[in-house]
């Protein structure tokens, strides 16, 4: 499916966050439709000390080769989906998800995760988020599957 | 292949492609006879009623499953127990018109959040050993069979040519249709049936497929296996997994049956509705992440599965070699797990059923077929497991490309590694004492390390060969034995305890000579001696942590009992205790994985919504681990003289083994039969084997008193009828067998212990009769 050698991938400027959670809310209104953010919202933002961390996926795609049914590609965009229809929900790349941006709502028990659609882009006041196109090379990696440490 | 990320469609094994003329394969297909049913849902786990097939008169039905039943029998393999029970005589064999063929699911069957879920269990009156037979097997059939709207597939009477049974989940309808021009080796006729049934052209579809099968090696020996398939979407092939032990493809071929296909209209990660699905996806996602981070520090199961245990194996001097002669050999590293290892696809999400994340389903793509019908041909090997690996240590067989060969052959050939290696070993070791030779075995030269002769059997068998040898041969090691005694080929102390059987079922693949708590753990079982009850080797030679009796018979009563609970749900056995919490070692008891324990209590809740704990799942194995006994006995085995083990699994039976162990025997000669070194050393090897041999055997015969004691059995090894009216069965007709047999043993002075106890040692009870006091 893939057609592109790069992907647009969240990137955060926390000096500019409030910690306003604007940008959560936006994301559980396009995957839940609700603004509760929080478990809802695939992008989360973290108080650490003064400042903000953001968690959110990367586009790395170690989840691909997770899925035993199929339901994680990536698009033509070259953005890893998630299609809700085809998931059974095993929850394997929730925990294989080495940054653990792979998320679980008690929603429902398929998983969601960021879709690159740039909603929280849009809803932050401060203009602390933007998409960035970055090559899929420096950002793709595999499930360990060696023998032995 | 080593890049990851390759989209699904995209994906190439390099296997031989084949086209197959659905169509006409389809068109040969007569409908014999067709049941509609409404389909349901699963509410918490169950599907709430069985399906009954009968191949002679066509009849299909449903059986409704009552509360009663799921409260004594729980599922899964408790469930084939009832059915087999209501079913059968004390008189039905094998190949009775009235034995069963019963493939059952479990409560926890199908819910994919948690690793190991999706197993079926089988069970019949095997050929091999005339009592019921049961095994797990992995595939998208048992929770398939349970979304299409059943706990339970009961499969009576047999057809006069060949039929498939289909069960469309789809359409909600059961068919018995013939089928004539399919192949009968499984990796091509899974792939016919799938393709057939599938309702699109698309791997989508094509995964909502499974078929069970077993190939013509079924049909012409006792060994048959039956495969159960898993469409694999990036492969694009159906994988097979086994139900190898005691012949279930055997019965499955005497029934005429081609194949049995099942087919679901859709699946999620709720289709159980289990009550608590958060609990599953928290519980699931914990175990999930104990893999990722810890299974390459432990048995590296993802990378090669089972076969990892190979090079463990040997290192103890547990790996079977020249027919358990040895348990450790020099050229074994060759075929330890790295070698394998080099040959697996990787970066494959590999589970036998959906979510399982222990993978351990490994697979050689495109290999080479060397030999026989499909010579030359690219296939998907699925395996080997340990347990092959092990067979090809004891065939002497020290090169991975024979031992690939090997199981490719056995599986769609349908017959089971593990007995047709453990015989063939057999077979081996009497050759090589001239009790057999070329000519006694039909021309095949069966000597230790002989790759051809080992395939050249099994494509004879499959042929379906006359051959006196072929015939006997496949029929496997207990006729064997009674055909070379008959024939005077040998001295009956070789042929006798050389041949790793007990009750006419093979070994599986570890020496247990120095274990006794191990040799009891392969005797003093339900259906034979298959490690699936207890592996109690390293508890117990290597950790020294269960020195008495009376501890040996506490772990002998545990671990089988809790083994057991994971058939009665539809579970693996691997995740329990093959990946582990990183302090379990800081626990109290470390080999019951009590972290995953507790994370099986609360499964079971979360999908049933009754709650449990701990001890109450030991008890719902209890339930059936008496009544499958029970049911023994009923058939006419099941008694202390049916638990014998050949004496290969205790000790050394022949002076080279002596030899070859020579220090640790004569040691032990000293320090635990109390004689002098200087008196050990005047004695001839013969002697010494003698010695240890009386010892030995006492020890096992101690050692079935106390584990008797502790199951609530009678020292014939009856259960008692106070015993099964504790744990809640009142069935009268049951409850009057086993007293009857209580009374014939009386009668006949078999109630009495049967170890030499002397000075302070003491049997488990005085008391005579002690179960009416209970
Ligand atoms: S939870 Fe869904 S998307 Fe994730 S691995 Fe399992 S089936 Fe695939
Ligand atoms: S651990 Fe292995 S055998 Fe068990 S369910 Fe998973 S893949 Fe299948």
């Amino acid at each position: 499916m893939q057609e592109t050698n790069t992907v647009k991938i969240l990137r955060f400027h926390p000096e500019k966050c409030i910690g306003c959670l604007s940008c959560e809310k936006a994301c559980s209104k396009v995957h839940f439709k609700t603004e509760e953010g929080g478990e809802n919202s695939a992008i989360h933002i973290i108080k650490k000390n003064e400042t903000f961390e953001m968690n959110v996926c990367d586009q790395r795609g170690l989840c691909l080769d997770m899925c035993p049914v199929g339901a994680l590609a990536r698009n033509k965009k070259g953005i890893v989906i998630l299609d809700v229809k085809r998931c059974i929900g095993c929850q394997a790349c929730v925990a294989f998800c080495p940054i653990n941006a792979m998320r679980k709502s008690s929603k429902r028990i398929e998983p969601f995760k960021c879709i690159s659609c740039g909603a929280c882009v849009r809803a932050c006041p401060e203009g602390a988020l933007e998409l960035v196109e970055t090559p899929i090379k420096d950002i793709r990696k595999v499930v360990y599957h060696k023998q032995g440490a | 292949m080593v890049e990851g990320q390759i989209p699904i469609q995209e994906y190439q094994t390099g296997n031989t492609k084949h086209t197959w003329n659905i169509e006409k394969l389809l068109s040969a297909h007569k409908k014999l006879s067709e049941h509609s049913y409404t389909k349901g849902i699963v509410e918490k786990g169950y599907a709430n009623r069985t399906l009954y097939v009968n191949l002679t008169t066509g009849e299909i039905k449903e059986k409704n499953v009552s509360e009663d039943m799921k409260h004594l029998f729980t599922g899964g393999r408790g469930f084939g127990l009832k059915l087999l029970w209501d079913s059968i005589k004390p008189t039905t064999r094998w190949n009775s018109e009235e034995n069963e063929l019963i493939i059952t699911t479990g409560p926890l069957c199908g819910i994919t959040q948690y690793p190991g879920s999706g197993k079926s269990l089988c069970l019949t009156v095997s050929p091999s050993t005339n009592i019921i037979c049961d095994s797990n097997v992995g595939g998208f059939f048992g929770p398939y069979l349970k979304f299409a709207g059943f706990d339970a597939l009961e499969i009576q009477g047999k057809a006069k040519k060949d039929v498939v049974i289909v069960i469309d989940g789809e359409t909600g309808t059961v068919s018995i249709e013939s089928a004539p021009l399919e192949e009968t080796n499984s990796h091509l006729l899974s792939e016919q049936l799938t393709h057939i049934y599938a309702s699109e052209d698309s791997d989508v579809s094509r995964q909502k497929v499974s078929i069970v099968s077993a190939g013509t090696g079924a049909e012409h020996s006792y060994w048959g296996c039956m495969n159960f398939s898993f469409y694999d979407i990036r492969r694009k092939v159906p994988r097979l997994k086994q139900a190898g032990r005691g012949g279930l493809g055997t019965v499955l071929r005497d029934k005429h049956v081609k194949a049995i296909v099942v087919k679901v209209e859709t699946i999620d990660g709720v289709s159980n509705h289990p009550v608590d699905p958060d609990t599953l996806a928290m519980v699931g996602t914990k175990i999930h992440r104990e893999i990722r981070d810890l299974d390459r520090f432990q048995c590296n199961m993802r990378s090669v599965g089972t076969a990892h245990l190979a090079e463990i194996m040997d290192a103890y001097d547990l790996l079977p070699t020249e027919n358990y002669r040895f348990g450790s050999f020099p050229k074994a590293p060759r075929i330890y797990s790295p070698e394998f290892y080099k040959l697996f696809t990787k970066i494959i999400p590999d589970g036998c059923w959906h979510g399982c994340t222990m993978a351990c389903a490994k697979t050689v793509d495109g290999y080479t077929v060397m030999t026989g019908p499909y010579k030359g041909q690219k296939v998907t090997v699925d395996g080997p497991e340990y347990e092959t690996v092990g067979c090809g240590s004891n065939m002497s067989l020290w090169d991975p490309l024979w031992i690939l060969e090997f199981n490719f052959y056995c599986d769609t050939y349908g017959i089971d590694t593990i007995s047709a290696g453990t015989a063939i070993a057999y077979y081996m070791e009497m050759y090589e004492y001239g009790i057999l030779n070329k000519e006694r075995c039909d021309g095949l030269e069966l000597c230790f390390g002989n790759g051809e002769a080992v395939l050249e059997l099994l494509h004879r068998i499959a042929k379906g060969d006359t051959g006196e040898f072929i015939q006997t041969a496949a029929k496997g090691i207990r006729r064997v034995k009674d055909w070379l005694k008959k024939k005077n080929w040998g001295e009956p102390y070789l042929i006798e305890e050389c041949g790793m059987e007990s009750k006419g079922l093979e070994y599986s693949e570890y020496v247990t000579k120095e274990s006794l708590a191990m040799q009891g753990g392969y005797g003093l079982t339900l259906k034979g001696p298959q490690h699936d009850e207890a592996w109690l080797i390293f508890m117990d030679m290597v950790n020294n942590q269960i020195p008495t009796f009376q501890d040996k018979a506490e772990a002998l009563h545990y671990f089988p009992m809790w083994r057991t609970w994971f058939g009665l749900n539809g579970l693996c056995k691997l995740p329990w205790n093959d990946i582990e919490p990183e302090n379990n070692a800081e626990t109290d008891e470390p080999a019951k994985v009590p972290e995953h324990v507790q994370n099986y209590v609360d499964l079971f809740t979360a999908v049933t919504g009754v709650k449990v704990d701990k001890n109450e799942l030991i008890n719902q194995s209890e339930r059936c681990y008496n009544w499958q006994r029970a049911t023994n006995v009923w058939l006419g085995r099941g008694t202390r003289k049916d638990d014998w083990i050949p004496y290969r699994s205790m000790g050394p039976v022949t002076p080279l083994e002596y030899g070859s162990r020579m220090q640790r025997y004569d040691d032990q000669l000293v320090e635990k039969l109390g004689l002098k070194k200087e008196e050990v050393e005047k004695m001839s090897i013969e002697e010494r084997i003698k010695e240890l041999y009386r010892y030995r055997q006492d020890q096992y015969q101690k050692l079935a008193d106390a584990v008797y004691y502790r199951r609530g059995w009678t020292p014939n090894g009856i259960p008692t009828p106070q015993k099964m009216k504790s744990l809640g069965f009142t069935d009268k007709k049951m409850l009057s067998m086993l007293q009857k047999k209580i009374d014939e043993d009386e009668k006949n002075g078999l109630n009495k212990w049967c170890g030499t106890y002397r000075g302070k040692e003491k049997p488990p009870s005085d008391i005579p009769r002690y179960w009416e006091k209970w």
